[in-house]
């Protein structure tokens, strides 16, 4: 091992320790969007309930086909069950990452989930 | 034999060059049947002769033993004009140009682990850039630069540490065998 690390100068120390600092940095700052810490429900376009993601609840929304049952748990949220006859977001499963979204169209309900930063689906000027 | 009518002086210097990028698309050669985890990482042997070049014959020997390595080794492996040549160029472009003015660094604290580990964050930056800009038109590219950048200064070391085992070696042992007759000035 000794050998190797004679072939290591002073400054080689500074670039190893310098780089390995940049890439500890790096970690949260590309990750930060993997955050999730809100769970928002919305009815009819109207925000229903926001949740915090730190909890375990369950939500009945009521729409015009019924009720559309909602689980909130830590770090991650899903439609348990919707009336709606395609049964998408059901099947979208679990949810977990900053905006993720899971649409019950039929029955007018929706969650999504939010994080520190707002992500956006796109944007035009 | 009729004599060709264009005369080709091969110089010690082009065959150096020669001989050196061959080093390195066999370099690339051993990298591609590495098997990695994630598609982008690879351990980036050639290098190592990018840099050993860099030290020993100067800038301008490096940038024609790179140009070459990623020619031959993009048509030899199949990739030529592919996505991954593109990708391939811009990192070892960059990578290059970032040698140039980290050489100049002072020598004495400064040595060929310091050039390999900042080549190989200039390789991935001007990849993840060109994926970016062409390639993946999303910010969600990014997601994936503390991996990259990781691999980077873990491999760039290990290269350099390579490169600085054969620097201190005596010059001799990677003289090509060529024929002498043909290279006196």
């Amino acid at each position: 091992m000794s050998p190797w690390l004679a072939l290591i100068r002073p400054g080689d120390w500074l670039v190893i320790f310098g780089s390995a600092l940049l890439v500890g940095i790096s970690v949260p700052v590309f990750w930060q969007g993997g955050l999730a810490d809100r769970a928002i429900i919305r009815q009819e376009g109207k925000v229903f309930a926001e949740v915090d993601l730190r909890s375990k609840r369950q939500f009945e929304v009521a729409g015009p086909l019924g009720t559309t049952l909602i689980a909130v748990e830590p770090g991650r949220a899903r439609v348990v069950s919707d009336p709606g006859p395609r049964q998408y977001c059901v099947r979208q499963g679990w949810l977990m990452r900053p905006g993720e979204i899971a649409i019950c169209a039929p029955n007018r309900v929706s969650l999504q989930i939010a994080g520190r930063t707002k992500v956006y689906d796109s944007i035009s000027y | 034999m009729t004599r060709s009518v264009t005369e080709l002086t091969v110089t010690a210097e082009d065959r150096r060059v020669a001989w050196l990028a061959t080093a390195a698309v066999g370099l690339s050669l051993v990298d591609a049947a590495i098997p990695t985890p994630l598609p982008g990482i690879k351990p980036g042997l050639a290098n190592i002769v990018t840099l050993v070049v860099l030290v020993r014959y100067g800038w301008g020997t490096a940038v024609w033993v790179s140009g070459l390595r990623v020619l031959a080794g993009s048509l030899l492996l199949g990739y030529f004009l592919a996505p991954g040549f593109f990708l391939s160029l811009t990192g070892t472009t960059l990578s290059l140009l970032t040698l140039g003015l980290a050489r100049h660094l002072p020598q004495r604290w400064f040595g060929p682990v310091s050039l390999s580990i900042l080549a190989a964050f200039a390789h991935i930056g001007g990849q993840l850039l060109l994926a970016r800009v062409w390639l993946i038109p999303h910010d969600g590219v990014f997601l994936l630069t503390p991996v990259f950048a990781g691999a980077a200064l873990v491999f760039g070391t290990i290269n350099g540490l390579i490169a600085a085992k054969l620097l201190a070696e005596p010059v001799s042992s990677e003289t090509p065998p060529c024929p002498r007759s043909s290279a006196s000035p």
